[in-house]
């Protein structure tokens, strides 16, 4: 048992109002086949509420967390609840997601425990008593292979990396109820605060014109949407265009903004990141024109071309225009 | 208000990034580094925090390559201090190691606000704002879109995905991963940038504590290897237009 850690892994429930993600459900899986390489156990920690936590049953013990201060999702409650419940695990690996939590927690509670984080990661392995993770870094452009030693380690994991199913089961995990003290958060929720609602429905279309930031300024957008308008579907972008202020934050696709499955999605100077892969890589077509002929885009696109979009999507309006 | 913004450089992802010949970095030599990009915005959010309520802002950071550029442009801007942390920061540095030594600057200069970048291309090892957090011992958020001074408390809207947010009213003093500022960050002319460099005013404070932590050890470093990925469409942007134009057109999406 090294460095006076158990050998068990722990995967951070996601869940922040609606269903549990199947990032959680990535992790189970994962944390399972880690854990028994191990030699320890899988254990799963629920922060907020119990709802909907019957579904987790692919873990060894089912650790729940409830209080006032906790739902729906609290950053320093959520740390505060979760440093009691580690304590008492003594794990070897914590798994969350390269999400918000994943964003707030991951490297907190490596510190606060005394270990290592780590981000963006892919893969995950035991050699000996090493945990090897493989992490996404630079926008994808670069893998690091990277040892954590044998110390406990928090880990966010981009979602996706994962089998879902290997994560789903109803088996019978030990249930423990933890009383969270909570004296020490002096943050309060306020409001959740739903997504703004627009006329266009980016998640309907058929065929999406996506922009990114190969779009290099706002009044280039202009061309786009020209295109978009003859072809009759909607414009949408990548996170880049939304932060700029350049389109409205309905138009986003990727992580945070929103997921899309259309017949075709044209990818116009969009590199790629993970958070926007995400939301679109599950698209029936994908073609992606991006003059970065390593841009991860094309890892994902059936089709790419590294012509310059502002050459490209002239000659698209002509053609289709005609 | 005192708010610090942590910025740093990174290696600039337009670029091809070659890995060195120990095969665990990259190639640093030959590479441009810029402000990273989710700094900048934490910047913006500060300075128009400070001119909606007052304050001061100072920014600081590791003297990374040609952070001086950063720090004046962050002075340009209407930063009052700017704060190099100097030391041997030619490689990369953990996060870790750079939460420890801005806690160890922190512990040295009051604070009612730090804000950062929500992330950095190359953070290996978590995010800056929850282990700086972690090793002030005060509460932080990550993925941050709206800070609102509220009384003494401050008003923090963080993203959950999809769309959604979650408001939280935090007590200070408090560290925020900035994923997007109100506004896009300004624009400064360089006859600004000029002056700034011009009239100096960079501190320089040698960097502390971050010695002997803890943190992943890369043994490889490698570009993905491919997985097929796409059929690439080549020629005249004539003819790719057409072969685009006849794949969408192959899904029944263009009637004429």
């Amino acid at each position: 048992m090294p460095n006076n850690t158990s050998n068990d892994v722990v995967v951070i429930s996601e869940k922040i109002g609606g269903a549990i993600p199947d990032a959680t459900f990535e992790l189970l899986g994962k944390g399972k086949e880690i854990a028994a390489s191990l030699g320890g156990e899988l254990h799963c920690v629920v922060v907020g509420t119990a709802d909907g936590s019957d579904a987790l049953g692919a873990c060894d013990h089912l650790h729940i967390v409830e209080g006032s201060l906790l739902f729906p999702y609290n950053p320093q409650g959520w740390e505060d609840a979760l440093r009691g419940v580690l304590a008492e695990i003594n794990p070897r690996l914590v798994l969350t997601s390269t999400g918000t939590v994943g964003l707030d927690l991951a490297g907190s509670l490596a510190s606060y425990l005394g270990g290592v984080a780590a981000s963006y990661v892919v893969d995950l392995a035991v050699e000996g008593s090493s945990v090897i993770c493989t992490s996404q870094l630079y926008g994808g452009k670069l893998m690091a292979e990277a040892d954590l030693g044998d110390t406990v380690a928090c880990l966010s994991v981009i979602p996706g990396s994962f089998p879902v199913e290997a994560g789903r089961g109803s088996g019978s995990a030990a249930v423990a109820k933890h009383d969270h003290d909570s004296s020490n958060v002096s943050m309060a929720h306020v409001s959740l605060n739903e997504p703004e609602r627009s006329g266009i429905d980016i998640t309907a279309a058929e065929l999406l014109v996506s922009v990114g930031r190969g779009i290099g300024g706002q009044s280039n957008i202009e061309m786009v949407q020209e295109l978009a308008d003859a072809l009759g579907v909607p414009l949408s972008a990548s996170r880049p265009i939304i932060d700029q202020g350049w389109l409205p934050k309905y138009h986003q696709v990727g992580k945070s903004g929103k997921k899309v499955k259309p017949k075709v999605y044209l990818a116009l100077g969009i590199s790629g990141a993970p958070e926007h892969l995400e939301g679109m890589r599950s698209a029936e077509l994908i073609i992606a024109c991006n003059t970065d002929a390593g841009a991860p885009i094309f890892e994902v696109a059936h089709y790419g071309t590294t012509v310059d979009l502002f050459d490209l999507v002239p000659e698209m309006i002509d053609l289709v225009g005609s | 208000m005192k708010i610090v913004v942590a910025m740093r450089q990174i290696a600039d992802l337009v670029e091809e990034l070659e890995i060195d010949s120990d095969g665990v970095d990259i190639d640093r030599e030959f590479v441009k580094f810029v402000s990273n990009e989710w700094d900048e915005a934490a910047l913006e959010e500060a300075l128009c925090l400070k001119e909606a309520h007052g304050g001061e802002v100072t920014v600081v950071g590791l003297d990374e390559v040609d952070f001086d550029q950063s720090l004046y442009g962050a002075l340009a801007k209407g930063a009052d201090r700017a704060v190099k942390l100097t030391g041997d920061f030619d490689g990369w540095t953990s996060t870790a190691s750079r939460a420890a030594i801005l806690a160890s600057w922190l512990g040295e200069n009051q604070f009612d606000l730090v804000l950062t970048g929500v992330q950095a291309a190359d953070d290996l090892d978590g995010q800056l704002a929850g282990i700086l957090g972690a090793r002030l011992g005060v509460a932080h958020a990550a993925v941050v879109v709206g800070v609102e001074p509220e009384g003494d408390k401050v008003k923090i809207t963080q993203e959950i995905g999809g769309g959604t947010t979650i408001t939280s009213l935090a007590a200070m003093p408090l560290v925020l991963g900035i994923q997007a500022a109100r506004q896009a960050p300004r624009y400064v002319p360089i006859s600004r940038i000029r002056a700034s460099m011009a009239a100096g005013g960079i501190e320089e404070v040698a960097a502390s504590g971050g010695d002997n932590i803890a943190q992943p050890k890369v043994r490889r470093l490698y570009a993905p290897e491919s997985k097929g990925g796409a059929t690439m469409i080549t020629g005249k942007p004539g003819d790719v237009a057409a072969k685009i134009v006849e794949l969408i057109r192959s899904k029944g999406l263009i009637n004429s």
